[in-house]
């Protein structure tokens, strides 16, 4: 048993009068990939915008490597090594496909990846370095989504929606690059509508439904009735 | 000859305008803000320029040493200290405290230098002229209008070729997810406002050279600077420079028409282009 990296206490969230968290209790253990499933409203990524720094939270509903940083902005959560891959991609359209990549790397942390090592990756994005990002397919925008987070060498990273609105061949591309990302001693938070998907990557999962945990456990433990139930709260 | 020497130094007229224009149109493309006291402290620029030229016995152009880092300053602690907690999803909040600290400006400039008007003295820069192609260009214009180009070249560059711009656009285009790649927001708007105010220093000491000044021609150069970015098209900088031309040109052949059309041509001709063109000339071309 690892202490966690992250550690999530008695969570709300709320946008005006709309609470979207309850009480949420979560943790990440130090190199796991954590699946988050649940269906849409169900706070999933209100819980990692929280984590981000993007939502207004106390000081101690959120502990990254013991330190409380609920509380802290955006920018110096980003500092600290917590990079999102935000849903819907959400690239720069006034930059450059390269640029976009550039600004991830801004925070100047440490680490195995740069612009070379993307372009390893990804090596359309290196053919397309000059194009204005909003130029390219919307499989090669999300490769240059996780580019510009994986840019900032992160210790953890969070994945929000990666596989929407991509099709299934490209979902697939993208998968299967996740274990040379997130194998370099990267913690990972995968929040996914395809279950089978976030099964399959994830040594943990939990389900969210309505603000709440439903369920949580070992991604190979996890029976499909107990997945459904928990998913769509059905008795 | 007559004509073609009222556009020629229209256009050079149009330099000072561009000045005017480009500190504003760099803050509205960052952060959506509309600065309405930006006039005044332009004129705050021209007091300050002013005071220490003569408490200094500098050049007026040399003061440009002491005013540049001092309205720059001024920018980034007015930004963090008041502006940013009025930028939000309503734009009212920013239009109404700007409006409150142009008041607040010109009140403090009468206050300290009286409504007399007064001007900086440039020695023989302000009289200085050479023959041109049978034209007679004064230097201070021609030097106006060479500044202007090269401050919106430098804006133009700082934008696309460095971090710093990087970041300003980023910050534009979204500025959540510009904190997510560790962009402080607050400090990214302080930086442009520091810059507008920095490009503010050189339009209020070109214009103290250019024309005596008194506290309440604020608004007046805030007009000359709208005028100029929105003909121009909003975000464009290259586009604010051909607005100011433009506007100074109109007045020019419109004071050549008759004196008293000068200001009347150059708000025609903006309204006209409005008109017809409501993005402006250049508008930028969002995706």
């Amino acid at each position: 048993m690892h202490d966690p990296i992250l550690g999530i206490r008695d969570l709300d969230a709320f946008y005006g009068d709309f609470q979207a968290l309850y009480g949420l209790d979560l943790h990440v253990d130090a190199g796991e990939v954590l699946a988050i499933i649940g269906a849409n409203g169900a706070g999933k990524t209100t819980l990692l915008r929280s984590i981000a720094g993007l939502m207004k939270n106390g000081a101690e509903q959120v502990r990254y490597r013991g330190q409380p940083i609920g509380a802290l902005r955006a920018d110096q959560i980003a500092a600290l090594g917590i990079a999102l891959v935000p849903e819907g991609r959400q690239l720069f359209p006034s930059l450059s496909v390269e640029e976009n990549l550039m600004i991830g790397g801004r925070t100047g942390r440490k680490g195995p990846w740069s612009l070379d090592a993307v372009y390893n990756l990804f090596p359309i994005l290196e053919e397309r370095k000059a194009q204005a990002s909003t130029s390219l397919s919307g499989g090669q925008q999300q490769m240059v989504a996780i580019g510009r987070a994986l840019m900032a060498n992160p210790d953890l990273i969070l994945f929000d929606e990666i596989s929407l609105g991509l099709a299934p061949i490209i979902i697939k591309d993208i998968y299967a690059a996740l274990p040379g990302i997130v194998g370099e001693g990267m913690s990972a938070v995968i929040v996914e509508q395809d279950i089978t998907k976030a099964l399959s990557v994830s040594s943990r999962v939990y389900c969210l439904q309505e603000g709440r945990v439903s369920l949580e456990g070992a991604s190979d433990a996890l029976s499909r009735e107990d997945i459904s139930r928990a998913y769509f709260g059905i008795a | 000859m007559d004509w073609v020497n009222a556009i020629v130094q229209g256009t050079l007229l149009g330099g000072l305008y561009a000045l005017f224009a480009a500190g504003l149109s760099l803050i509205f493309g960052v952060m959506r803000l509309v600065n309405i006291a930006h006039g005044d402290l332009i004129v705050l620029a021209a007091y300050l320029g002013l005071t220490t030229s003569v408490a200094l016995g500098l050049h007026p152009l040399a003061a440009l040493l002491v005013v540049i880092p001092a309205m720059a300053g001024i920018g980034y602690v007015l930004q963090r200290g008041v502006l940013n907690q009025t930028l939000g999803d309503d734009i009212l909040p920013p239009l109404l405290v700007t409006f409150g600290l142009s008041v607040i400006i010109q009140n403090a400039l009468l206050e300290g230098y009286t409504a007399d008007p007064q001007k900086m003295d440039a020695g023989a820069l302000e009289t200085a002229s050479f023959g041109f192609g049978g034209l007679t260009l004064g230097v201070l214009p021609v030097l106006t209008f060479a500044v202007a180009v090269a401050v919106i070249a430098g804006l133009q560059w700082m934008f696309y070729r460095t971090p710093l711009g990087r970041a300003f656009r980023a910050t534009s285009d979204n500025q959540d997810i510009a904190q997510l790649m560790g962009l402080n927001k607050a400090h990214v708007f302080g930086l442009a406002m520091a810059l507008s105010l920095a490009v503010v220093a050189v339009a209020g000491i070109f214009l103290g050279i250019r024309t005596s000044f008194d506290p309440s021609i604020g608004g007046g150069r805030l007009i000359f600077g709208f005028e100029a970015v929105i003909i121009g098209g909003l975000g464009n900088l290259w586009g604010t420079l051909v607005g100011g031309v433009i506007l100074g040109v109109a007045q020019t052949v419109g004071a050549k028409i008759d004196p008293g059309w000068q200001l009347l041509a150059g708000h025609l001709v903006f309204l006209l282009i409005l008109a017809v063109r409501p993005n402006g000339l250049f508008p930028r071309v969002d995706a």
